[in-house]
């Protein structure tokens, strides 16, 4: 695959997961972008979407299970130059990870997270995750889940994220269309990819989300916060992929006003004059 | 010569600010100052007190026994008359009554209304306080200027501090030492100088007494110095933040105390498995889980030193006062970028909170050094981020700043690409090339600070914030006694420096630590090191500071129980 600058590597996925085809849309997005493999950065916790750093020619951090998003909004903090995409799993997001992905989208960096939504933990074999459906059995959840499905897409529009969208795995030029929209847009934009894992959740498989995914079609208004909270919230027989809520807002930048223009913190020097000025409180 | 002023009162009543105007006024005359605070977990209410020591010769500790006291309720006068010298005074309202003749009951509150503020009684205090030691009223008027932010209550205070004055005639008298241009400073704005002069940029904490005060220090100076300070959602993410802005060539740290250390636990092994520097300052309160969150103690040693699963390299430097915590903290940044690990900067609530006067620092003293490798990769030359090398480093790139080179890193184990492995072999050669960083890091050590002469026969050893308290006590024991004693002091903890502690202690009749917890665990670690136990200990774990009057009970209750012991042997 070396005619792509983001060119993928081998992966230890299993055949026909999910994962295979959003780190392909990954790529795609980012080709199209137009930008160089050193200029992107490519986040993750642990688990098996965790490790789509690991398969693409970008800047890599794979840090600690549940953690993916502070490394990843630092980074972006310490060189807003750099394009930063958190791709990691539903269990490391929402589970894990649930309070940094909370406090995080208040804070509005401009960083794209994408979330390989399969509603199971992989990795560690099939146990459910905080967006396992109601009664879902599995090794850990014998009688099947009690505990209720959070729904993040609502979570995020009720903590007033900028923009928040829906994707499929399946439908990878879609699945490539949101990532870009995310890319492009300025704050932190959540993509929830709704993800087969074949190996360990027999319930969501393809077939279970082809037949009720569909697309927001242009009469839709993603502007519209009602209209996108009902999107949000809409699961079951059908389900809607496609940018649900859109609106620009300051990011972290623009609000920290050393940080509105000039350059990239990791690029100021240090002035050491001021610095001893400060002696100066002291006396 | 010097003094020591205790400030009492419950929580609201503004002790900190009259401690504040007290000891900036004497620093300004040109006093060396000592300062702890004692304060309640609380905001409101409760007992707390400052004491405010000062003198003409180098404090390097507070000291139990005071001169004066400024009661702001009964209660302060009850809990310290025990420590009041026998000239001493008290100084507090006419309300309040208490039955001896070192207590002299003022219109306090009366001359402060009298001049705008019921409020400002305190100043009326420290202007009777001024008076009895016969100091003028010079440095007064900008010091309120600088403390108050509003004119109005600064005159206010003015008038009652000058009020004060007029109330009392002197009795004491104490000659400044010359003005030697010296800053006031507690130990963790040290720790935030120093990190602004080491070029830090990016800071992420959750607030947690007593290291909090590092952080507000920062905030205050955030767009002045460029330095990004997030308050993170937990202790958690302020450490995983912190890796992630260094990673991105921001020089970078996290402050916390124990109880969001054993949070950030997992994230100190991450920057040792991602080999991303990183600066942690770990200021200790006493106890497992809440504890005493505003007092002090030594506790948290074994714990930071051994904390994480898994076996890696990582340097602990307990910083002894505030001069030694600034240039402390700038050679852990210098230190975590040249081996890239994590470095801890272990204080504690004493070393925090205190202020004393110190030296300016000397900013040439500063070197940031940054070991990065960005200009070696420019060409077309491969690049590794776990290349395998002698030394066990290897070269560091900061991402997007070399273009065609991109930077993995994972905290599974990995190879020499950053790329996760299964390896049997490769697994070995990563740990060993960690591992190799400190065999090389030992060699950088900085020997404990021996204090005293060749000629002893009882050898102190203490860590951190002791170092002011053991050099007060080795100067009065030394003074009186025919036994000489030394002491180490350690800064650098871990790796364990041995080298001079194995040839003083093997001159030593007896080897004492000196700690503030209940187990000794720097004797504890030094025997494990070097195999040296301890003959006696010194330990302290109520929460409150050992000061030298504590070491000097101490060490001759364990001297004297050694006599008896010998003579029974006989
Ligand atoms: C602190 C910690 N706890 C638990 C684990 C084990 N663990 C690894 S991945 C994972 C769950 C992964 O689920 P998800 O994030 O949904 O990713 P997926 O594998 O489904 O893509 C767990 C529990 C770990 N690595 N670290
Ligand atoms: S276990 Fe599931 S999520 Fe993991 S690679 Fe296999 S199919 Fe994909
Ligand atoms: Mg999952």
């Amino acid at each position: 695959m070396g005619e792509y600058r983001f060119c993928t590597s081998e992966t230890a996925w299993c055949p026909g997961c999910g994962d295979h085809n959003i780190l392909e849309a990954l790529r795609e997005a980012l080709e199209r972008t137009g930008k160089q493999p050193h200029e992107v950065l490519v986040v993750g916790g642990i688990g098996q979407a965790a490790k789509t750093p690991q398969y693409i020619n970008t800047n890599g951090f794979c840090g600690l299970h549940g953690r993916a998003v502070p490394p990843a909004f630092a980074a972006k903090v310490a060189n807003r130059d750099l394009t930063v995409i958190i791709d990691s799993g539903d269990g490391d997001t929402y589970g894990e990870g649930g309070n940094h992905f909370i406090h995080n989208i208040r804070r509005n960096a401009d960083i794209k997270h994408f979330v390989h939504d399969n509603q199971i933990y992989g990795l560690t074999k099939g146990q459910a995750s905080p967006t396992t459906d109601l009664g879902h059995i599995t090794e850990v959840q014998p009688f099947g889940t009690v505990n209720e499905p959070m729904n993040p897409l609502v979570l995020a529009l009720s903590l007033g994220a900028g923009f928040v969208a829906r994707a499929f795995s399946g439908d990878k030029d879609h699945l490539v269309s949101v990532m870009l929209e995310a890319i492009n847009y300025k704050g932190y934009a959540l993509v929830d990819i709704l993800q087969p894992c074949v190996s360990f959740n027999k319930i969501n498989t393809f077939q279970w989300y082809s037949k009720r995914v569909y697309k927001l079609d242009e009469a839709y208004d993603s502007s519209d916060k009602r209209a996108a909270f009902e999107k949000a919230a809409e699961w079951g027989e059908r389900i809607p992929i496609g940018v649900i809520y859109k609106a620009e807002k300051p990011t972290y930048h623009d609000k920290i006003e050393f940080l509105r223009e000039g350059p990239p913190l990791v690029d100021r020097p240090v002035n050491m004059d001021k610095i001893k000025g400060l002696m100066e409180d002291f006396k | 010569m010097d003094y020591n002023i205790l400030i009492g009162g419950s929580a609201g009543q503004g002790m900190d600010t009259l401690a504040a105007i007290l000891e900036r006024v004497l620093k300004r005359k040109g006093f060396q100052i000592f300062t702890v605070r004692d304060y309640m977990s609380r905001v409101r209410g409760g007992h707390n007190f400052i004491q405010v020591r000062f003198g003409n010769e180098e404090l390097t500790s507070h000291r139990k026994s005071v001169d004066g006291i400024i009661a702001l309720n009964d209660e302060t006068i009850r809990l310290h008359m025990e420590d009041l010298s026998e000239n001493g005074f008290v100084i507090c309202d006419e309300e309040i009554s208490f039955a001896d003749e070192r207590v002299i009951r003022l219109p306090l509150k009366t001359e402060a209304k009298a001049s705008g503020n019921v409020k400002a009684m305190g100043s009326t205090a420290l202007g009777t306080v001024l008076k009895l030691f016969d100091l003028d009223m010079s440095c007064v008027e900008d010091v309120l200027k600088l403390i108050f932010a509003r004119q109005d209550i600064a005159t206010q205070n003015m008038g009652a501090l000058k009020r004060g004055f007029e109330l009392l005639d002197s009795r004491y008298s104490i000659e400044p030492a010359d003005s030697d241009g010296s800053i006031l400073i507690s130990g963790n704005e040290a720790i935030a100088l120093g990190a602004l002069a080491a070029g830090c940029k990016f800071y992420s904490a959750y607030p947690m007494t007593p290291s909090t005060s590092i952080m507000n220090y920062l905030a205050t100076k955030m767009a002045e110095a460029e330095v990004v300070v997030e308050q993170a959602e937990d202790e958690i993410s302020a450490i995983n933040m912190a890796i992630g802005a260094s990673y991105a060539g921001a020089r970078s740290m996290t402050g916390t105390s124990g109880g969001g250390f054993a949070l950030m636990v997992e994230g100190l092994g991450l920057s040792a498995m991602l080999e991303v520097p990183l600066v942690i300052a770990e200021i200790q309160r006493p106890s497992p889980t809440t504890g005493f969150p505003t007092r002090t103690e030594q506790a948290d040693l074994k714990f930071v030193i051994n904390a994480s699963q898994g076996e890696f390299p990582r340097m602990v430097i307990a910083p002894r006062n505030p001069e030694d915590a600034f240039y402390q903290t700038v050679r852990a940044f210098n230190l975590a970028d040249n081996y890239q690990i994590p470095v801890i900067l272990l204080g504690d609530q004493y070393l925090a909170d205190s202020t004393t006067t110190t030296r300016p620092f000397d900013f040439d003293r500063v070197k940031i050094e940054r070991y990065l490798s960005n200009d070696d990769f420019a060409g077309d030359r491969e690049y590794k981020r776990y290349e395998l090398t002698p030394d066990g480093i290897s070269p560091r790139i900061i991402p997007g700043k070399v273009p065609g080179k991109t930077v993995l890193v994972d905290s599974d184990e990995h190879d020499e690409w950053g790329h996760i492995t299964e390896s049997a072999e490769v697994r070995k050669a990563m740990n060993d090339k960690r591992m190799r960083k400190l065999e090389y890091l030992k060699k950088e050590l900085q020997e404990p600070d021996f204090l005293g002469d060749g000629d002893f026969e009882t050898l102190f050893v203490a860590w951190g914030s002791l170092h002011g308290p053991v050099k007060e006590a080795l100067k009065l024991l030394n003074k009186t006694g025919e036994k000489k004693y030394a002491a180490l002091v350690f800064g650098d903890v871990w790796p364990l420096p041995e080298k001079l502690l194995l040839e003083k202690a093997g001159k030593a009749k007896a080897v004492i630590n000196i700690e503030q917890n209940a187990t000794g665990q720097l004797a504890s670690l030094i025997r494990e090191c070097t195999g040296i136990k301890c003959d006696g200990s010194i330990l302290k774990y109520d929460g409150r500071p050992i000061c030298a009057e504590f070491i000097i009970e101490n060490i001759k209750l364990i001297l004297t129980q050694k006599q008896l012991f010998l003579e029974q042997d006989e």
